[in-house]
């Protein structure tokens, strides 16, 4: 079993046929997944690779039975792409553009409000369901199907952590990144609900970093959880006021430093690892533990 | 990105804002030609940091003769202030204003709050303006008052009143200030501020409300769509290598320690650096050469990480996915030969082509050390700058 992508899920790429969209799409489909088409505005009647294109993601929905979504456009349209993907009823989001502003995200939140979708992203490396598929840059060969729940807010520190617990022998449900932005789709909040729901995932590891407040969010939860949780914050040498790559990861007016997130998570009992290196064995510990 | 008052002040008036008279001036003459005009003036040092009017960035003039010889000594000096570090920021343009008679300091805020219970915009105001807002959140949180504003609608008058009855305004004020609220609402969604802050808002003998100070920081990811905006981008205000950093499209902070790195992805760039301090070291920067770098990126990326004399020993941490390490492993030979690089270089390479990378380097016959686990890396980079001090 697994969260948001599983066995039903049938994806539509929006922006299949560019760069980006071409070569993960094909990167998925050698891993498994089931992408049944793609959309690009004006290059319907194409294909890829013999997937159907359409010009808009209801055509997708209705000739296809499309139920998730991945965007791979440019920033400037990728509020559109969600937002089109809602409307079509589509239940999971993937947003792997960086770059969009924060407003547009606002809007976003606004329309998902009202919607059954969950977003994935923007900014974020995408989810992985081993054995069943991927939608996103994960690479292919860190993942092994089991019962460990991760998510996070970063994209090669996640692939960091799941190849550690991989090469341990211990296997994952369902692997996502959240997006390093100030407003996501999906919130560590919003997916723990869904890990501690999920029959087959037995612990999750989570990875927090520098700013906001998500990580405090997502302690109110865990802490009222009956699975184990073993987390890593990243940015305990990150300066104040400078945005560490991700839009979202800065220590505004003293607020939201590694050092207050650490300790709100140990407070509610999570295993907190702080060499980044020993977050699989860490894994290995609590899972033996039972 | 941040911009300085005098910039945030011409935007208060693009949206009605009212703010004192006055100019920006770059030399003591120009400086001299604004009082006289005005009359008693104050001289406020144009940099990107708070805590100017205790670092003695703010003076008042009598004459014009006062203000010439305030801004003599003000222009070109280097301000200290508790955000600048000690080494202080050259002061390269003051702005001369108008002396008003305050009847009372007021707050004023819009922020993107990004707290999952919000997700919006939120105004805030107080009736403790001229301090620090975060302290009178700390010490009297009953003098702010907030409301969320939502971008889907417009912004609505009994928001505006809301936070103008909270701050303890008459009917007057409350109408001058609702309105004010709704302009600065406007500058928010239409130019993709992330912050705006007016400390102090004042309220005039007269009963008029006056910006007499503006902050505005905008979203990164919103400038594409304004160009009028990234050009108030000052360049004398970034540190050299990260202007040079963020003009090659990588992201680099520089730190103070001796441990250089260079990783691909943000988080594990953190991470990378965090594990260079518990070995025992302190990292010289944060480097993300993100996850598509080319092997020409990958050169010129390590091209600044150099440049900083302070670093001793240099440790690239790369996890390939669409990287692949073969590419990174040329990019890395490619430019240890072209810089003549001399510093000690311990690399660890973990996914993609990993054992055609790691054979790459080898073969280079380059001072390289190929590190088999991320940890043993660490613990030999930061052995490596401890030994070259």
């Amino acid at each position: 079993m697994s969260i948001l992508l599983n066995e039903d899920s049938k994806i539509v790429i929006q922006g299949i046929t560019g760069g980006e969209g071409s070569f993960h799409t094909r990167e998925a489909i050698k891993f498994g997944t089931n992408v049944v088409a793609g959309v690009t505005p004006g290059k319907g009647g194409q294909d890829l690779d013999g997937i159907p294109v359409y010009n808009r993601v209801i055509d997708a929905v209705e000739k296809e039975g499309a139920n998730a979504s991945g965007i791979y456009v440019p920033a400037a349209f990728a509020p559109d792409a969600i937002l089109e993907s809602i409307e079509a009823g589509i239940e999971l989001i993937v947003c792997l553009t960086e770059g969009v502003p924060a407003l547009e995200m606002v809007k976003v939140k606004k329309a998902l409000k009202g919607s059954n979708a969950h977003l994935i992203g923007p900014n974020c490396p995408g989810l992985t369901t081993p054995e069943v598929g991927k939608i996103g840059f994960m690479p292919s060969f860190i993942h092994k199907k089991g019962g460990v729940g991760v998510i996070s807010r970063s994209g090669t520190l996640t692939y960091e952590a799941i190849w550690q617990l991989t090469e341990l022998g211990i296997g994952q449900s369902t692997s996502i990144g959240i997006g390093g932005d100030p407003i996501v789709g999906s919130t560590f909040v919003d997916l723990l609900k869904l890990f501690k729901d999920d029959p087959d995932t037995e612990l999750i590891v989570i990875i927090g970093e520098i700013g906001g407040t998500a990580e405090e969010e997502a302690a109110k939860i865990i802490k009222g959880m009956d699975k184990k949780a073993v987390g890593f914050i990243a940015g305990r040498t990150a300066p104040p006021g400078k945005r560490m790559g991700h839009a979202g990861a800065i220590i505004s007016g003293g607020k939201g430093t590694a050092a207050e997130k650490i300790k709100v998570w140990k407070d509610a009992g999570i295993t907190v690892v702080d060499n980044l290196t020993e977050i699989g064995v860490n894994v290995q510990k609590v899972l033996k533990k039972g | 990105m941040k911009i300085h008052e005098y910039q945030a002040k011409k935007l208060f008036n693009d949206f009605k804002i009212p703010t004192p008279k006055g100019d920006v001036a770059s030399t003591p003459d120009e400086v001299k030609k604004i009082a006289e005009d005005i009359g008693k003036v104050v001289i406020k040092a144009q940099i990107h940091a708070g805590g100017r009017g205790k670092g003695g960035g703010v003076k008042i003039a009598s004459s014009p003769g006062e203000a010439y010889k305030i801004a003599k000594e003000m222009l070109g000096s280097k301000l200290v202030t508790h955000q600048t570090g000690p080494e202080g920021k050259t002061v390269n343009k003051v702005l001369v204003e108008e002396v008003l008679d305050i009847e009372k300091e007021l707050y004023l805020g819009i922020v993107i709050d990004r707290s999952q219970k919000e997700e919006q915009p939120v105004i805030m105001g107080s009736s403790e303006g001229g301090v620090e807002i975060e302290k009178v959140a700390a010490q009297t949180p009953e003098k702010i008052v907030k409301v969320s504003a939502n971008p889907v609608g417009s912004f609505s008058a009994y928001q505006g009143r809301k936070i103008a009855y909270g701050m303890g305004l008459d009917k007057d004020g409350a109408k001058k200030a609702t309105r004010l609220l709704n302009n600065l609402y406007n500058l928010v969604i239409g130019k993709d501020a992330s912050l705006v802050e007016i400390n102090p808002l004042i309220i005039t003998k007269e009963g008029e409300l006056i910006a007499l100070d503006g902050k505005i920081n905008f979203d990164d990811d919103g400038l594409y769509r304004h160009p009028d905006i990234k050009e108030l981008r000052d360049l004398e205000e970034e540190e050299p290598l990260e202007r040079q950093a963020s003009d090659l499209g990588v992201n680099y902070i520089k730190l103070d320690g001796n441990v250089g790195c260079m990783v691909n992805g943000a988080g594990l760039a953190m991470a990378t650096m965090d594990l260079i301090q518990l070995a025992g070291g302190e990292p010289a920067n944060f480097l993300d050469v993100g996850g598509g770098a080319s092997s020409e990126k990958i050169e010129k990326a390590f091209s600044i990480l150099i440049s900083d004399k302070n670093v001793k020993a240099i440790l690239v941490n790369i996890f390939g996915g669409i990287l692949r390490c073969d590419r990174v492993a040329n990019g890395l030979i490619e430019a240890a030969k072209n810089l003549d690089m001399s510093l000690p270089l311990v690399v660890r390479l973990q996914g993609t082509n990993v054992e055609e990378g790691k054979a790459l380097l080898n073969d280079s016959g380059l001072k390289i050390e190929v590190a088999q686990s991320l940890d043993e890396a660490a613990k030999k980079v930061v052995s490596l700058a401890a030994s070259e001090v």
